[in-house]
């Protein structure tokens, strides 16, 4: 079982280590609600009391706990006389309800960030890619000598670092170029042939 | 490309940036897997396991963990999915309240959310609070009026319009497999066909994240179909992480499987349904064993979701009912009206979508994607605001028609004219008499159905994830809510007639409109899918009893014998014939009387059958062989002249081996001789090393005579998953039968189009 730890990286991609990220940041959406503490803002007692003689119907909210969430403890001001209250209750309806705004406000602010994370890649990907891509024949050996000078005059990143940075920059774009092959090869089969997915 | 080994210090974190190596056993995309390599596979690494667990501590160990990582599978698939459903039902919320107003104290807040701690007890603001404001009290100041009104609707069809389009850009962009349902693929994956990419990782989130853009986007689509898709992403992506399911993809359909019944457990809060609908309509091959594990990730998801609670009432779905009203006998014939008429819709629907689907495959209409789904949003939109019903999102309506009136309902489905002497709780209030805001709830109500019937015809299989559960049941439930009203507004104003007067005293709560709702939602559904058991158990496990069980099942029942009086597919079958998959349904029944010979290949005037001999080729004339033809396999046969059959090779695993032995083992040339057999043969002095493949070589292919009879053959096709079956008579090799071959002769016997069925 232990053995595959490396498999287990070798055979994904390159966007796993975002979604190995996402899914760590979706686990902290389990903790809020595990959490005991629980805000007056979270808790609240819903009594819905139908129209009784000359009384129209009103709904009572309170922040009581459980036990206490019935008629007696929540309606006030109590519309009827004393006698009448019992006759009252009964026809009251007391539902207890909870929420966890920490857990809304995790989700909701995570999901944002997520989609204006995808946005930005997209707008990447479709507007400012392409114009880098065609200004890459002519500037890669300017580059490539830029390089060098700068690692000649810093003098402190050895040579085999340096040499390490350009292998994995290389391997990044590779496994991107893979994953851009991969994007357009089903495209076309969905999009434009039609092959799949009506 | 870089090769991973060769680079000093690179270290083993970066080899997954590199491009993984094909190695032999593993398939190609849009091919079929064989089940028995499969089963035979998985068999042997569980032997090897066991006997190797005797020798120490750790091995012992090992083989432990072994066993229990399905069910570590399992309780990840339960977890993920779960959350990934609770978020999706937070964002859904929060976005479609978005199109309508926002929230100023805090802005993630949905209205109801926003006005949860409000003090507006009076009855009538409670719907209003300060804290919570429409557009155009946001931006003009004006609640009411002509230009309040106009500035709410263009802000809710720019809001609609943005989400849709965010939505198809999205998938267009990062992954296109994330459009449709789902469902028919699923299906197609699990009964062995390989579709890379499809459950992969970016699928999952573009999926998730744009399930929620177009559901807010008030789109007439629903999140269940796609919630299946987004747990079989889950299951794949865990079982990627263990050997045992990575590698064998038999048993990886098992944990698929599981997963699909995780995803519908969280759709509709409803494990045991979860588990019956993977049971009937999603899996191919279900043992036990993935039974009990299925239900422990449907379990598992449940309990999440309800731990994130996503609803505030830890209810896992919106419309939960919570009534338990008797019914009456003579209700039954309502219900089964509503059972036809759900058959009856069902069948429209799946006519005139697949004949939309196929307009869109076919023609002009498919090469703009991004407009259709801008176009309809726009139009769903524009059609959909002013009417109150259709405004809100498909659940909320499902819910307010499923609810029963009590005493202080504020929509004007429940505005009856009250007694004012009465004294009843709130849950037995009697029969009333219908007040005007009931006549117009009615006549809104049946223009909201006349539309959601038309607009979900084009939405359900457009360029975004798309459901078509919750569009089904809002409008069995709008069909059910009329004839419910309708019922009970018969039985106040005529309760002297026979049929009420036995069970329906005046100031008594006979008829329950909210139970037809229910009913109606059960029929259409199930007049779409053609669901039996798993839809009445997801209905009562939604009702929360038992006592609807016998109308629901009256009303599914018959809504299936409609449907299939008129045609035998439901809408998933439909898609996958729509889309060619090669999927041999193990409901078709082939009561033909054709035999093996009339289905074979090579047919009377077709070159011979491509074979390769056991050991008379050489390395060249097999790679000749392989570059001409495109055939998966070859037969291997003892000689050219007597053609009698040794095994079978694939095609994919004789091109890596021969690959690997021209660059691995020396003295192998274009020249030597290939040979199958345990020994090389006999060759003269001075002659290239010989090739041995006989590893690759399968001993026992299937074969059947030629005399068979081709119900014997279909049926041996599904029961045991093969991809191709020789043909042979008096033991010499005649011809080969291909599953593609058996699906286009089944498609020949049903008069259909048998170039149809594409793929290999």
């Amino acid at each position: 079982l232990f053995p595959q730890a490396p498999r287990m990286f070798a055979q994904s991609s390159w966007p796993s280590a975002s979604s190995v990220l996402l899914l760590v940041l979706l686990g902290c959406v389990l903790c809020p609600p595990a959490q005991a503490s629980k805000s007056s803002e979270d808790i609240r007692c819903k009594c819905i009391c139908p129209p009784y003689r000359n009384i129209s119907g009103h709904i009572y909210n309170k922040n009581v706990s459980q036990k206490d969430c019935n008629c007696l403890h929540v309606v006030e001001p109590m519309p009827v006389p004393g006698n009448d209250v019992e006759a009252y209750c009964l026809l009251c309806e007391c539902k207890y309800e909870e929420r966890s705004t920490t857990t809304i406000k995790v989700i909701i602010i995570i999901y944002l960030s997520v989609v204006g994370a995808l946005l930005l890649y997209m707008a990447f990907l479709v507007l400012v890619d392409p114009l880098i891509r065609k200004a890459d024949p002519y500037t890669q050996p300017l580059h490539n000598e830029e390089d060098s000078e700068d690692t000649r005059s810093l003098a402190t990143v050895p040579a085999p670092a340096g040499a390490r940075a350009n292998t994995m920059l290389e391997r990044v774009e590779g496994a991107q170029q893979r994953w851009k092959r991969q994007v357009q090869e089903q495209r076309k089969t969905v999009f434009d042939r039609h092959k799949m997915l009506s | 490309m870089v090769n991973a080994g060769d680079m000093n210090g690179s270290g083993n974190l970066m080899d997954f940036l590199d491009e993984p190596f094909p190695d032999v056993g593993t398939y190609e995309d849009f091919h079929t897997i064989d089940w028995l390599r499969e089963k035979s596979r998985d068999t042997d690494r569980h032997r090897k396991i066991t006997s190797k667990s005797k020798e120490s501590i750790w091995e012992f160990i090992k083989s432990l963990l072994d066993a229990w990582s399905g069910w570590v599978v399992m309780l990840l698939i339960g977890l993920l999915a779960g959350t990934l459903a609770g978020v999706i039902d937070l964002a859904v919320d929060w976005m479609t309240d978005l199109k309508e107003g926002v929230c100023l104290s805090a802005f993630w807040y949905s209205h109801e959310q926003c006005c949860w701690t409000s003090n507006e007890t009076t009855f009538d603001d409670r719907d209003k609070c300060p804290q919570w404001q429409k557009w155009s009290e946001l931006l003009v100041s004006q609640s009411e009026g002509a230009s309040a009104y106009i500035l709410n609707y263009f802000l809710y069809i720019t809001w609609a319009l943005c989400f849709a389009f965010l939505a198809v850009s999205l998938v267009r962009v990062f992954a296109p497999y994330a459009c449709g349902s789902g469902i028919p693929e699923i299906k197609t994956i699990l009964s062995g066909f390989i579709i890379r990419g499809y459950l992969g990782k970016w699928t999952l989130l573009i999926k998730t994240v744009t399930l929620v853009l177009v559901v807010s986007s008030g789109l007439s689509l629903g999140k269940e179909g796609p919630l299946v898709h987004v747990a079989c992403c889950c299951g794949n992506f865990f079982s990627s992480l263990f050997s045992k399911y990575s590698k064998n993809e038999g048993k990886r359909r098992e944990v698929l499987s599981a997963a699909a019944a995780a995803g519908v457990s969280v759709a509709f809060g409803a494990p045991i349904g979860g588990v019956l609908f993977s049971l009937e309509e999603v899996s191919y091959y279900f043992p036990l064993k993935t039974l009990w594990r299925s239900f422990f990730a449907a379990l598992v998801a449940a309990f999440t979701l309800r731990s994130i609670n996503p609803f505030g009432n830890s209810r896992l779905v919106l419309f939960y009912v919570e009534y338990h009203t008797p019914w009456y006998m003579a209700e039954l014939f309502p219900f089964i009206l509503l059972g036809v008429f759900g058959g009856l819709w069902g069948t429209l629907f799946i006519r005139c979508n697949i004949a939309w689907c196929r307009r869109r495959k076919t023609t002009r209409l498919g090469k703009y994607p991004v407009l259709e789904v801008i176009v309809i949003t726009a139009i769903t939109a524009i059609i959909a605001y002013p009417n109150p019903y259709t405004r809100r999102s498909t659940s909320e309506l499902i819910s307010e028609l499923f609810n029963d009136c009590g005493a202080l309902e504020s929509s004007q489905l429940c505005d009856y004219i009250n007694d004012p002497n009465m004294t009843r709780p709130v849950d037995d209030i009697p029969d009333r008499p219908a007040g005007p805001g009931v006549y117009s709830a009615m006549w809104q109500l049946a223009l909201a159905l006349v539309f959601k019937i038309v607009i979900t015809i084009f939405t359900f299989g457009m360029k975004i994830p798309s459901g078509l559960f919750i569009p089904s049941m809002a409008v069995g439930a709008m069909a059910g809510r009329m004839v419910g009203i309708g019922v009970e507004q018969l039985a106040y104003h005529h309760h002297d007639w026979i049929i009420f007067r036995n069970w329906c005293r005046p100031g008594a709560d006979c008829v329950t409109p909210g139970l037809y709702a229910m009913v109606g939602a059960a029929a259409c559904l199930g007049g779409v899918t053609r669901m039996t058991v798993s839809l009445v158990v997801i209905m009562f496990e939604l009702t929360g009893g038992l006592e609807y069980i016998v109308p629901l099942m009256a009303a599914a029942v018959t809504s299936k014998w409609v449907a299939d009086a008129f045609g035998k597919e439901g809408i998933y079958e439909a898609h996958i014939h729509l889309n060619g998959y090669p999927f041999l349904d193990v409901k078709d029944e082939f009561t033909h009387r054709t035999l093996a010979t009339d289905v074979m290949r090579p047919r009377r005037g077709e070159a011979p059958l491509s074979v390769l001999t056991q050991d008379s080729m050489t390395v060249e004339d097999v790679e000749t062989l392989i570059k001409e033809t495109d055939y998966n396999g070859f037969p291997v046969v003892v000689s050219k002249d007597s053609e009698r059959l040794i095994g079978f090779a694939q095609r994919r695993e004789l091109i890596l081996a021969i690959k690997n032995a021209r660059q691995r083992q020396d003295g192998v040339v274009s020249n030597s001789i290939v040979y199958f057999t345990e020994d090389p043969p006999e060759l003269p002095p001075n002659s290239p090393h010989p090739l041995k493949l006989r590893r690759i070589l399968n001993l026992s292919p299937f074969t059947v005579t030629d005399h068979t009879p081709m119900e014997t053959v279909v049926d041996i096709f599904r029961k045991l998953g093969l991809r191709q079956c020789l043909v042979t008579r008096s033991g010499r090799l005649l011809g080969i039968i291909t599953k593609k071959d058996v699906l286009r002769h089944m498609a020949q016997m049903a008069n259909q189009d048998p170039e149809s069925i594409m793929f290999n």
